[in-house]
């Protein structure tokens, strides 16, 4: 994905997702170089930015010891063989990962010192000044519960990588004016208040093809959130579980 | 580099996702009225009939169906359930987004753990208490059980109707005794997938109000599991506001309702019904065995004013024998 490229630089341009439904974990494990690198390219782009602004906010860590600390935990991901402990049966992958980022912060100076002397190690191209700006940007209210915090960030990191990709299939079937009513409606402050005449006149359409055009990228975008929250599960049940957490229950 | 989205836009988009698409056909999105377990409920309007109507859709991912098939059969069953204690179905269907949905009557009140502060009298609330005993007697003559009975599924509406709400985890549990519509035999198939999906021993219900079978996750329900929760419910609705001390018969249909076996409780909710009616009546109550004096106290009690009549009379005539002028 390009929105993933330039984050993360990881995922490069595929687009590809696994093809069965809970092959992520199954994927990091996996005897093939490509098919173990897809899924913790998978993995790290949907989790970094939670694992990141959980360290700043839950554990009120500076800027650059919680970069450190990703860097770190996402280094034990890949070498350490972390996700090999991980059980489906016993937690979602959500949980596991927050539980691993809680005891690497708790072993803080034992980590550091694994850094300093590790300085060989390949440091993944995280754009932490991205994650920062939006830390420092907007308000995000510190929740008291760490599960909670890591939820809603999980969230907004799925939300925005299937906002890139809606906006990027858009583009390529030339609806990009479905994307815009999309950001007026349902992301712009305000938005809801316009009526669909007042929008229609905006944009020199029909009311009615408001309402249809917003539909249908409405439809798209939550096909979309279902495909990479599959992608980025560990198994069908946390898939239902997590799709109805970020669907159906208020966050 | 994606976009950052606050918290508020992170909400909108939720709900944007999780919206029923309804382009193409007769309704209109109003309103979000709630989230259940299986899905959401929403308020739409009926373009056709000029009328609100209440709109249940999925809200999960449901690759194997196992949600459409429950969503659909629910909607079958309350169809089914024509009562007035039971929200009426009107359609159901597949959304352009492939979603299953049913729509229903649209029901504006209260539900019962916010109304029954307004009812002070422990008789109208023992008498509303009646009310709700109705649909489900009528839904387990139909072979059909709640299993999510609680205050928070009972609406009162604005004319004091009693309805019976969110039949979602409802259960067909036996045959019924009516030959002209019992669902599990006039559609057995859906029926049986019913059971199946609903069968396999996993725990659904509210804490609280959930039998201890169905706490269990026991595969066997059967009426006597709903009458556990209606009698938690009439242990919600004595104990809410009311500081004093509960008469035993009442206390003892309550515990009857409530025990821990099911052969100890009620067997029927007509049973229980009528228990709670005498006891209304100031009747003698099935699950509260009295000793002879206590009938006879009882007796005198209910036919006070006729003793009362029956004593001033002898009374008269006894000062009429003593004082009459010789």
């Amino acid at each position: 994905m390009e929105a993933m490229s330039e984050d993360t630089s990881i995922g490069g341009a595929r687009h590809q997702f696994p093809s069965t439904h809970w092959s992520l974990i199954e994927g990091t494990r996996s005897a093939h170089t490509e098919e173990r690198q897809r899924a913790l390219d998978t993995l790290i782009r949907a989790y970094w930015k939670p694992v990141y602004k959980y360290i700043r906010l839950h554990w009120k860590k500076e800027n650059e010891p919680a970069k450190d600390l990703t860097q770190e935990f996402f280094v034990r991901l890949l070498d350490k063989g972390l996700l090999d402990r991980f059980d489906p049966a016993r937690a979602r992958l959500r949980t596991y990962i927050r539980v691993c980022v809680d005891g690497l912060v708790m072993n803080e100076d034992k980590a550091a010192h694994r850094m300093k002397r590790g300085g060989d190690s390949v440091l993944l191209p995280l754009d932490f000044q991205s994650a920062e700006g939006e830390l420092i940007g907007l308000p995000i209210a510190a929740e008291d519960d760490p599960e909670k915090l890591f939820a809603r960030e999980f969230a907004r990191s799925v939300f925005g990588i299937a906002l890139e990709r809606l906006r990027r299939e858009f583009d390529e079937k030339d609806k990009g004016l479905h994307f815009e009513l999309l950001e007026l409606y349902d992301i712009e402050e305000g938005g809801k208040e316009l009526t669909y005449e007042e929008v229609a006149r905006r944009f020199a359409i029909k009311p009615t093809d408001v309402t249809n055009y917003l539909a249908y990228a409405r439809r798209e975008f939550r096909r979309i959130v279902l495909e990479e929250l599959r992608a980025m599960t560990a198994t069908e049940d946390e898939f239902r579980r997590e799709a109805l957490a970020l669907l159906g229950v208020r966050l | 580099m994606t976009r950052f989205l606050s918290d508020s836009a992170l909400e909108r988009l939720r709900e944007a996702a999780d919206s029923p698409d309804l382009t193409g056909t007769r309704y209109r999105l109003v309103d979000k009225l709630g989230q259940g377990g299986m899905g959401g409920v929403y308020c739409v309007e009926d373009t056709e009939l000029e009328r609100r109507v209440a709109l249940k859709v999925i809200s999960g991912p449901d690759p194997d169906g196992i949600g459409t098939v429950r969503l659909l059969q629910e909607a079958r069953i309350i169809a089914r359930l024509e009562h007035p204690g039971i929200v009426p179905v009107h359609d159901a269907g597949v959304l352009p987004d492939g979603r299953p949905y049913y729509t229903m009557k649209l029901v504006q009140g209260k539900r019962l753990d916010e109304h029954v502060e307004s009812v002070a009298s422990l008789s109208d609330r023992l008498r509303l208490f009646l009310r709700i005993c109705d649909p489900v007697a009528f839904a387990h003559a139909y072979g059909v059980l709640h299993r999510d009975l609680k205050p928070a599924n009972i609406m009162i509406g604005p004319f004091g109707e009693v309805l019976v709400m969110d039949w979602g985890l409802s259960k067909v549990f036996g045959p019924s005794p009516e030959k002209d519509a019992p669902i599990d035999q006039a559609d057995a198939g859906p029926s049986t997938e019913n059971r199946s999906l609903t069968a396999h021993g996993s725990v659904v219900g509210t804490p609280g109000y959930m039998s201890p079978e169905q706490t269990r996750g026991d595969a066997s329900l059967d009426q006597r599991s709903d009458i556990y929760s209606l009698g938690a419910i009439l242990q919600f609705l004595i104990s809410t506001g009311n500081a004093e001390a509960i008469a035993k018969p009442l206390s003892a249909i309550r515990g009857r309702a409530m025990a821990e076996d099911p052969e100890a409780r009620y067997q029927t909710v007509s049973e229980l019904s009528t228990d709670l009616a005498h006891f209304l009546d100031g009747l003698a109550v099935s699950a509260y065995p009295e000793g002879p004096m206590v009938r006879a106290w009882r007796w005198v009690l209910r036919n006070r004013t006729w003793i009362l009549l029956l004593l001033a009379y002898i009374l008269t005539r006894t000062l009429l024998i003593f004082f009459r002028p010789r």
